[in-house]
């Protein structure tokens, strides 16, 4: 099974994590020698009362993805999410921030590190009941001390940008849900900080404005190019919104990998469990399942056509003005007796609907299962980047993990 | 049989021994409350002086400026006509019936020590609200002063400061303040944890979480406190006057004395009437505040 790792950057990773411990109880660091030893959790507990919340955990976060953390609750999501920003300190391991580690971070360094590096967003919002919308979203700005004027500008602007202008002066209690979240994303946004972190942040939501919320998340992502870390106990979100999918189980990280690698290639028998019941035809994108299998004939004489032609096959007619369609023997050869020395004519390319890379499966299901060829894949200037036979998709529907 | 007389009747320190014991802490304290008596008074000197001159302000004004001053006072804590009709009734109602010196000094005295009980209380709530430690020590101190009868720790204050007003501010406030300090340590502790923690996240220092947040979204429950300690403040009243504190408290103790049933009475209405206008306005004062938390939309 292929599975294309889109972010295959070598460049430094914004956020790392090293050997991150973190254990509940009154003496945290005298556990850290029985962890080595390998005692699971329950004994732990069992002999010593402390509660073992992660374990070893290593990861890397590189600059503008969406790293979604996954598990289910107790897993600990919600405690690794609190690391990053130190509301919650680990009991051993290193969390570093474009290089360095903030366990160093004085007091005061700390409180500034906060102000500009990172947000939060918080799963029941953590809206304050007292301040209105606007000045909700400011706050973020109004702690460190900007202008009044300034602050409710740029307030006003997040505010419009997630669809809640005219709400300014409404108190957070008289908003719906969703509405109430919007804020919550604004007041992060509006301190420019470079990492937002969401922590379930859509898990109150009914699943129609989840989708809907999740919808604009992608689409503000697509232009702000922030590094988002998300914490969610929903595959499908995680599927839906991931650049890349960590999964924690009680925890420890089970596998860490793109929505398709966790997908195809699950790493453990929990892993495995969780993505079972996955519909893949609306998770996996055409991209990871293309090949470049079908020949580009680029030349616009019809000898040198058909001699590129395979013998019994057809290919993909492009050249510099785009892409244009599906050549076939049949036809060639018919147009080559009229017209010896002639070109390709519009009349000798047949029309073959194409595909684009981000689609899901399930788009392409019908025309790719009503087409005897492999359909193509088009990039957004329209040009061949590959192309799906339907017994690679439906090799891929079929697929269970043993 | 003189041997086991322990087994029937508790194995006290006996008579000698006891009044030793007695005789030396009063002694220490008598000695300590005269070397340093003096010292102690002029520390409350100021507030002596502020007490004096807000009582002879109340009792000087005219009775009609007085009571138009309140009912100003309580519409804009209220909005409400109907409240400031009542106050109005129930204030005309203690002047017909000749009590209305008697009211304006209880009313500057309750004033002052609800004034003083915030001042003392919101920070050692906020302070108790800190940490689990101060919450446990001073816990059990607030349970004594609550507990503790009047009297007992009159007696030390008088010693100390002899009888007037200074020593029935301090009896008051030291039976009225735990409401406050209580519920404004209460009021901390259970705001949401997730507003901490996204105030947190945004950077606020401890100073920005404690007046931008906590202090806030506590009001209502330390104002429910505050209510508390004007109330107990009130019920003081006569125990105050034991000890020189004028005001609608001697009344109350003469028709004890003297068994004048309606005297007594009357002056006890009057209490009554003063703590329900406290109390009325200071809730709908407290509402009125908070009433973004109403109309909450689900």
């Amino acid at each position: 099974m292929t599975s294309t790792n889109i972010n295959n950057q070598v460049a430094k990773p914004l956020i790392e994590i090293n050997g991150l411990y973190k254990v509940f109880g009154p003496k945290e660091k005298s556990i850290l020698p029985l962890l080595e030893t390998g005692k699971n959790k329950q004994d732990v507990l069992a002999e010593t009362g402390h509660t073992v919340g992660l374990r070893d955990i290593n990861l890397d976060v590189q600059q503008g993805e969406i790293f979604v953390i996954m598990g289910l609750s107790g897993s600990g999501k919600s405690t690794l999410i609190r690391h990053f920003n130190r509301l919650i300190d680990p009991t051993a391991g290193q969390i570093k921030v474009e290089g360095e580690d903030i366990m160093k971070l004085s007091k005061n360094e700390l409180i500034e590190f906060r102000r500009h590096k990172m947000s939060m967003v918080f799963q029941n919002f953590g809206l304050m009941p007292h301040r209105t919308v606007l000045e909700n979203v400011a706050y973020g700005l109004q702690i460190q001390k900007v202008p009044k004027k300034e602050r409710s500008e740029k307030a006003v602007t997040w505010l419009e940008t997630v669809g809640l202008a005219g709400y300014e002066e409404q108190y957070p209690g008289q908003l719906s849900g969703g509405q109430q979240q919007r804020v919550g994303l604004a007041r992060a946004l509006c301190t420019d900080a470079e990492i937002l972190l969401m922590d379930e942040a859509f898990s109150a939501l009914d699943p129609l404005i989840r989708s809907e919320m999740q919808g604009q998340l992608l689409e503000l992502q697509e232009k702000l190019h922030k590094t988002i870390i998300f914490i969610t106990h929903d595959l499908d979100e995680a599927l839906r919104i991931g650049d890349r999918i960590a999964i924690l189980n009680d925890g420890v990280v089970s596998q860490i990998g793109t929505p398709v690698d966790i997908l195809l290639n699950p790493a453990d028998d929990y892993v495995e469990a969780f993505v079972k019941d996955v519909n893949r035809a609306r998770a996996v994108p055409v991209k990871t399942i293309m090949k470049q299998s079908v020949p580009i004939i680029k030349s616009a004489n019809l000898a040198e056509a058909i001699a590129k032609l395979p013998k019994q096959g057809y290919a993909f007619y492009q050249n510099e003005s785009g892409f244009h369609g599906l050549l076939t023997r049949k036809k060639l050869e018919a147009a080559i007796k009229l017209r010896p020395e002639g070109n390709i004519v519009p009349e000798d390319v047949t029309e073959i609907p194409n595909l684009m890379p981000d689609m899901l499966l399930q788009e392409a299901l019908s025309d790719s299962l009503t087409s005897d060829y492999s359909l193509p894949v088009l990039d957004e200037e329209g040009r061949y980047v590959g192309d799906l036979s339907s017994e690679s998709l439906a090799e891929t529907l079929e697929y269970t993990p043993e | 049989m003189a041997d086991s007389s322990w087994f029937t009747s508790f194995p006290q320190l006996d008579r000698k021994d006891l009044t030793v014991f007695k005789k030396t802490l009063d002694g220490a304290y008598r000695e300590f409350s005269r070397n340093y008596g003096e010292l102690i008074e002029g520390f409350f000197d100021p507030l002596l002086t502020f007490l004096i001159w807000f009582e002879k302000l109340l009792l000087a004004s005219p009775w009609w400026l007085t009571m138009a001053i309140i009912v100003a006072i309580v519409y804009s804590a209220t909005r409400s006509w109907k409240l400031c009709t009542g106050v109005l009734a129930s204030l005309i109602a203690i002047g017909i019936f000749g009590m209305w010196d008697d009211t304006m000094r209880t009313l500057s005295i309750i004033t002052v020590c609800t004034l003083l009980s915030i001042v003392i209380g919101v920070p050692t709530g906020i302070l108790m609200s800190r940490s689990n430690r101060m919450q446990s020590i001073i816990t059990p101190i607030l349970d004594v002063m609550q507990t503790m009868p009047a009297f007992v720790y009159l007696i030390p204050v008088v010693m100390l400061l002899g009888i007037g007003k200074i020593p029935g501010v301090i009896a008051v406030i030291i039976y009225a303040v735990p409401p406050v300090i209580r519920l404004t340590n209460l009021g901390i502790r259970l705001v949401d944890k997730e507003i901490m923690e996204a105030a947190t996240s945004f950077g606020a220092t401890d100073t920005q979480k404690l007046f931008g947040v906590q202090l806030p979204l506590a009001m209502p429950t330390i104002m429910a406190g505050i209510n508390q300690t004007i109330m107990m403040a009130l019920a003081m009243v006569v125990v105050a006057s034991m000890i020189g504190v004028k005001g609608l408290g001697q009344p109350v103790l003469k028709s004890i004395t003297n068994q004048y049933f309606t005297l007594g009475l009357l002056n006890g209405l009057a209490i009554v009437a003063l703590a329900i206008i406290f109390d009325r306005v200071s809730q709908a004062y407290a509402k009125r505040s908070q009433k973004h938390l109403g109309n909450r939309h689900d």
